[in-house]
């Protein structure tokens, strides 16, 4: 029986203000559970699609997230469902201390504060970061950091998870154990990465965006064994 | 080298604790707290929501810009100070935040500025700087119509103007307080900040030429498009308001009388403070006051005179 | 590399470190408006005030000789207060002649300016103990308490947190300049100005980054619901233990007001 799909993208174009067009009539369907790569070179795209999944960017075409238009009124509810990490934590850590980038979004929702402070401990658990509640964010390490970040939307009990480089600039150690934590996590997942071993590991389908365009979009095993296709599309 | 370049040498413009009287404190806080409140009532119109990230990472900024410094001779540094660039770069309510809030985490942190004095040091830096760096830039552009020259000329002239008048506005708080007789503390004061200022004037037109060249746009803050002229005569009048102040600060106030009267040396006290004032002000004129307002007078004038000068010529040269 | 020297809080479990934040800041702030009222050549009182300073400084556990160090940050600005010495009215113990003046150094000058110093030397140790002992973060829900305006706090929040971050990017800055450069600190070679040119041009570089950072930092605001209102958790609950504590310190404060003022 066909579920209706969490992430519905028709037709989708976006065009920066400064006139670079960044994506060309992007279609994509992403069912509830399923874990989606999206791959290509630098400037493909990705970023910006991302973007589009919570409204932060608004193009031309249709977009749905869990059977809502991502536009007002439901702008609100959408960005807690689609709990979206970027690629530089530094970026989305930005209170003082752990416990209050995690509380963030809580408490912009309007919880009641004893839940905020049981999603808080919680999100840090389930990241590993249990004790890391007081400490100031600029002292953790990268690997930490991009697991806090995770915490972060974490908190607000996402059902799609929307990651940009999640493994990008981590030592093995730390990579290791972010796959581990994205292998645990049960929320549909999109993520934009280089990272093809990691793809290979986690995510079960695989869409190659070129120059805003997709290009491919099937298993993974088929994709990464098309040696011709990733040779043009600049992976390897 | 790394940790004397991180760890920012005190300006002297940084009053700590203790060189304020009680009331000159109190005073300057009321003042700056009416200068903050207007800061965040306008710039909440000019910003709205994207208000907190942009005043916060920029406060940042301006911590770390002073961190970058240059040789000028030997072992002086010049380094910036910035709330004209401030000025510039948000607009002036943006501005004086971002330059309050570097103040205040100066002085917590690393104890650069008094907590308690922490209003005078708001004043001087975070509020005055910042108009008066705003006014002449705004008076200078007004007059350059928009051509390039006009970013730098101004840019300078700003910068090296709020260097000048927040030292001015120092020395004209430890006089009011008795720290400092007007008579020392104003050339001494200012003086330095003469030399500091053609620095801070340096790197602001380098950092200007910089953000003109990748991204022009930004040089047009939000709020900022009308009324140029009006801001030159904001920064114009904030400025003389400041120096006309002087005078009034040093027929030595409070503190001292009330020492004279205690030990009986009211007679003294008249003869006394004349002997050691050196001559700096101009000769010719007899009255001390007088004399003061006529100093600071020909040096806020300057500032802006040599602004509008410079101006005129290109104007000439390009028309 | 990380600008930890930045960070002037010294994690220890002193009693004044497990004081309330909100306590602290103001006995600190009461401190030092005490000093400011200590009339000038009460000498009692100052040795009190001291005593009082170097009491809460041991009790701390931050290390005397830290928060000294950190108290000479004042010392420069002394030299402004030292003309005080000449040009206060009172009689006179030393004349000299110089360049033509007649300096005389007065017993009353001499008082004013050693007062001035110690009120500035006591105020920054107390000062020191308080941040050293208080987590900024601490600091600024103090702040928040104590009815400042929630948008300036919450500024100096993200101040707090991206100094670090954009001061690292400008030692990378200044590292790569003196990578560049025949010698270190920005020296050798060329005019001043090309040097404060390159300095500048540092500084609009860190500048445009800055703003950028903003731009992507106010996205990851919106996408966890940021609505433009500053919003935060009801601070913990103010302990009657701790303002119990702050009680027998105010007294004393008091006290030593009261005993400058009489008549010796």
């Amino acid at each position: 029986m066909p579920m209706e799909p969490c992430i519905e993208i028709h037709n989708l174009h976006f065009v920066y203000p400064d006139g670079r067009q960044a994506l060309w009539d992007v279609s994509l369907r992403i069912q509830p559970g399923e874990k989606v790569a999206l791959v290509g070179p630098n400037g493909a795209g990705k970023s910006t699609l991302l973007l589009h999944l919570n409204g932060i960017l608004k193009g031309d075409g249709r977009v749905r997230v869990m059977g809502q238009q991502v536009a007002e009124p439901h702008l609100a509810r959408i960005r807690a469902q689609v709990g979206l990490v970027f690629q530089d934590p530094d970026d989305q850590l930005f209170s003082p201390t752990v416990f209050d980038d995690v509380a963030f979004g809580p408490i912009y929702a309007g919880l009641p504060e004893e839940e905020v402070q049981r999603r808080v401990a919680w999100s840090l658990d389930q990241v590993g970061l249990g004790e890391y509640a007081e400490r100031i964010s600029h002292h953790l390490s990268l690997g930490e950091k991009k697991r806090a970040a995770i915490a972060t939307v974490l908190s607000m009990r996402p059902d799609i998870l929307a990651l940009d480089e999640p493994t990008a600039g981590l030592d093995p150690r730390a990579r290791r154990r972010l796959i581990e934590l994205l292998e645990a996590l049960p929320q549909t997942m999109v993520a934009a990465t280089h990272d093809l071993r990691l793809v290979a590991e986690v995510f079960s389908r695989t869409v190659v965006l070129d120059e805003g365009r997709v290009v491919a979009d099937g298993r993974t095993e088929e994709l990464l064994a098309d040696e011709d296709l990733l040779e043009a599309h600049g992976l390897e | 080298m790394l940790l004397s370049t991180v760890n920012p040498s005190p300006s002297p413009m940084h009053i700590p604790d203790g060189f304020l009287s009680l009331g000159v404190s109190l005073v300057c806080w009321v003042l700056a707290a009416v200068g903050v409140g207007v800061a965040l009532w306008r710039s909440r119109e000019a910003l709205g929501e994207r208000q907190v990230p942009l005043m916060g990472v920029l406060a940042a900024f301006i911590f770390a810009a002073q961190m970058l410094n240059f040789t000028v001779a030997g072992g002086t540094s010049g380094h910036l100070i910035g709330g004209a660039l401030a000025a510039i770069l948000l607009g002036p309510w943006a501005g004086i935040l971002t330059m309050t809030t570097v103040v205040a985490i100066q002085a917590l942190l690393f104890q650069d500025g008094g907590l308690l004095v922490m209003g005078a040091n708001v004043l001087n830096m975070g509020i005055l700087a910042t108009l008066v760096g705003y006014g002449v830039y705004r008076g200078v552009m007004a007059v350059a119509r928009g051509r390039r020259w006009g970013i730098f000329v101004g840019g300078f002239a700003a910068a090296w103007g709020a260097v000048v008048i927040a030292s001015v506005a120092c020395a004209v708080q430890l006089a009011f307080s008795g720290t400092s007789p007007l008579g020392v503390a104003l050339p001494a004061m200012a003086g330095v900040h003469v030399l500091i200022g053609v620095g801070e004037g340096l790197i602001t037109v380098g950092a200007l030429a910089f953000v003109a060249a990748a991204r022009r746009d930004l040089l047009e803050p939000a709020g900022a498009a009308t009324g140029g002229v009006r801001w030159a005569v904001l920064g114009l009048v904030l400025a003389l308001a400041v120096t006309l102040l002087a005078p009034l600060a040093s027929p030595h106030p409070d503190g001292l009388e009330r020492v004279a009267e205690d030990q009986g040396f009211i007679e003294t006290a008249r003869d006394a403070p004349y002997e050691i004032i050196p001559d700096y002000v101009l000769p010719g004129v007899p009255n001390e006051a007088l004399a003061t307002i006529a100093a600071g007078l020909v040096g806020t004038l300057i500032v802006a005179g040599v602004a509008f000068a410079v101006a005129r010529l290109r104007r000439q040269s390009t028309s | 590399m990380h600008i930890h020297a930045l960070d002037a809080y010294h994690h220890r479990t002193s009693l004044i470190h497990r004081l309330d934040g909100r306590v602290k800041l103001v006995l600190a702030l009461f401190f030092i408006v005490s000093t400011a009222l200590t009339p000038d050549g009460a000498w009692p009182a100052y040795v009190l005030l001291a005593a009082l300073a170097l009491g809460v400084g041991v009790a701390s556990q931050v290390g005397v000789g830290f928060i000294q160090r950190r108290a000479v940050v004042a010392l420069p600005f002394a030299l402004a207060a030292v003309t005080v010495v000449f040009s206060t009215p009172g009689r006179p113990l030393l004349t000299a002649r110089v360049l033509g003046w007649q300096l005389a150094l007065t017993d009353a000058g001499l008082i004013r300016f050693f007062s001035i110093v110690l009120k500035s030397w006591l105020s920054v140790q107390v000062a020191v103990v308080l941040t050293a002992s208080t987590s900024f973060p601490t600091l600024l829900q103090a702040m928040r308490s104590l009815r400042l305006p929630r948008v300036l706090v919450a500024i100096a929040g993200f101040t707090y947190r991206y100094i670090f971050v954009i001061g690292d990017e400008a030692l990378r800055l200044m590292r790569a300049r003196a990578a560049r450069s025949s010698a270190p600190d920005g020296e050798g070679g060329a005019s001043v100005f090309w040097r404060a040119r390159v300095t500048g041009q540092m500084a609009g570089s860190l500048f445009l980054r800055s703003i950028e950072r903003s731009e992507r930092i106010y996205d990851a605001m919106l996408a966890r619901g940021y609505d433009g209102e500053v919003r935060s958790l009801r601070p913990p609950v103010l302990l009657a233990r701790d303002v119990l504590a702050a009680l027998p310190l105010v007294l004393v404060l008091v006290a030593i007001q009261v005993l400058a003022r009489v008549p010796w």
